[in-house]
């Protein structure tokens, strides 16, 4: 059994958006038409994104940490989002575990979306259909691009590798050795949805150096300059050979 | 959540016919209503039903494709309330018009199912709110109980007004029927209340995004014009008004209108009254039942910056 997603390290995401807009503009441009948006450019711009990036302050001033938050859908391995849907439209693929919307059989009752408790889904309001994020189900299988590109649009886009893609049923992918060994965790598990996508927590980065780690006491290059080239019948560094 | 108006019309609506449906069944059961009367009540519940399938439609935003909603029985409840609807009205059809041709033989096993469907239908409709996990307020057997006892009370005082209108000996059996029904579809409303006012949300923002720490404050949330999320799942109105809508529905619901079916006697225009209230005590009740759910993912959108 095949589950794909992704696994977010929040320890090196930078809130630069660079996901969303990759996303926007992958999604927006396939052949399953465009994520309509109002007013785009003016006063309150709103539209259909499949991936946002959020903002959160932690702890109270002056020790407060910005924690930025990319949400997308988790592609959960119990999704509460599919069996409610009347029609079938949205469903989870036994293949490779992604969870997606069909826009031809989708009516638009929003009930999947009362049924998410991440909000991850979004209705078109043009095409008045549901939509979220499918991890590029366009991309990651065409195999006219090259090996290096068939990875979602957010992955490619990230620019401090914050987005690792994969496979987390196989226990070797980079995204699971991600998980085990950086404590990824998953979004609200108090509802048994067991989210897919993963999110690695922060760390403390430190780095303590003292001041015999700066200068080795027997630091040869140091001692070599300043003593005198020893006689050739003394005793050498390693008492056996001579200059 | 956001109260819907399809969706408060339709369940309102629909439970209205239901209960009046069961109304008439439960005067089966006694024996001795004119045909006219049960004819014009099964027409009226049908019409009520047919509303309130109008109102569903403008929920979608495919109606077109409303067909293929008939697809996920197995696991659906709004499918399968897409499926026991229709077969509901086409059985109290069916019951009026053997009714109407007086083929009683012919109208009891249609009575019996359409029973079943009216059962089944207030079930559907009940669970595809109750059976949410995460909204908390919804996840209750109240909700069941309440969408059961409010739509047969409202049903019956709509009996009660068709009663004293075609039929005046039927109409005190109606009323004492509507009362006793109303007063308990209101104790078990206030219950529900009770019980959700008591609620702790089981998500936090600690939760939501997986930080560990009390004190969390959303800076932005990703849109500055808004977006589906806090456009679908907050009712943004000031809490003075949702506070007023629930007293309101607190009066219009049962004691008003219990008022007035005392009051009434057999006048039709009181008895219509009162339905009338109920009803829109009910529209008020629907719409707090959505207002007050809180959406776990109500959590992700607190702030726009």
């Amino acid at each position: 059994m095949t589950q794909l997603a992704l696994v977010i390290d929040l320890n090196v995401c930078v809130g630069c958006h660079a996901c969303v807009t990759s996303c926007k503009q992958w999604n927006t441009s396939g052949e399953a038409g465009f994520l309509s948006d109002d007013n785009p450019y003016g006063a309150d711009p709103t539209g259909t994104f499949f991936n946002r990036v959020q903002t959160f302050e932690v702890g109270e001033f002056p020790n407060t940490e910005t924690v930025h938050f990319p949400k997308s859908c988790l592609h959960c391995e119990d999704p509460p989002c599919v069996p409610v849907c009347p029609t079938g439209a949205s469903y989870k693929r036994a293949e490779d575990g992604i969870v997606l919307v069909d826009y031809d059989k989708c009516i638009g009752c929003k009930y999947c979306a009362w049924a998410c408790p991440y909000g991850a889904r979004e209705i078109d309001e043009h095409q008045k259909v549901m939509k979220k994020c499918t991890l590029c189900v366009d991309r990651i299988y065409d195999e006219n691009l090259p090996q290096a590109d068939r990875k979602p649009a957010c992955v490619q886009a990230c620019p401090t590798s914050a987005r690792i893609f994969g496979d987390i049923h196989d226990p070797d992918s980079e995204a699971s050795r991600a998980i085990r060994d950086s404590g990824g965790y998953a979004l609200m598990p108090e509802w048994g949805t067991h989210p897919a996508n993963h999110y690695l927590p922060r760390r403390k980065t430190a780095l303590p150096i003292h001041a015999d780690e700066l200068e080795r006491h027997d630091n040869p290059l140091k001692v070599d300059g300043q003593l005198p080239r020893p006689a050739p019948d003394e005793p050498a560094l390693d008492d056996v050979t001579s200059w | 959540m956001k109260p819907a108006w399809s969706v408060i019309l339709f369940t309102t609506l629909a439970g209205a016919g239901q209960g009046l449906f069961l109304a008439l069944v439960a005067r089966d059961l006694f024996g001795g209503a004119p045909v006219a009367f049960v004819v014009c009540g099964a027409a009226l519940a049908l019409g009520l039903l047919a509303a309130g399938l109008v109102a569903s439609f403008f929920h979608l935003g495919h109606p077109e494709r409303a067909w293929r909603s008939a697809v996920m029985w197995r696991t659906s409840w709004l499918s399968r309330e897409v499926i026991v609807l229709p077969l509901f009205m086409a059985l109290v059809a069916a019951y009026g018009i053997l009714h109407w041709m007086e083929w009683p033989e012919a109208a009891l096993p249609v009575t019996v199912l359409a029973t079943i469907a009216c059962l089944a239908l207030f079930v559907c409709t009940a669970m595809i709110y109750a059976c949410l996990p995460f909204l908390q307020e919804w996840r209750t057997p109240l909700t069941v109980v309440n969408f059961l006892a409010l739509g047969c009370a409202s049903g019956l005082s709509a009996a009660a007004a068709l009663a004293a209108w075609l039929h005046p000996p039927l109409a005190s059996a109606y009323v004492a029927a509507a009362l006793l029904v109303g007063a308990f579809a209101y104790l078990a409303r206030l219950a529900a209340l009770a019980r959700n006012a008591r609620l702790r949300p089981k998500s936090t923002l600690a939760t939501a995004i997986g930080v560990k720490h009390p004190k969390i404050v959303q800076i932005a949330q990703g849109a500055m014009g808004g977006s589906f999320n806090t456009r679908e799942f907050f009712h943004g109105r000031p809490r003075e008004m949702v506070r007023a809508v629930r007293w309101s529905f607190l009066v219009l619901v049962f004691p008003l209108p219990a008022l007035l079916l005392v009051a009434g006697g057999n006048s039709a225009a009181v008895l219509s009254g009162a339905f009338l209230a109920q009803y829109a005590g009910l529209l008020a009740e629907r719409w707090y039942f959505f207002a007050e759910a809180r959406h776990p993912q109500n959590l992700y959108y607190q702030a726009i910056a």
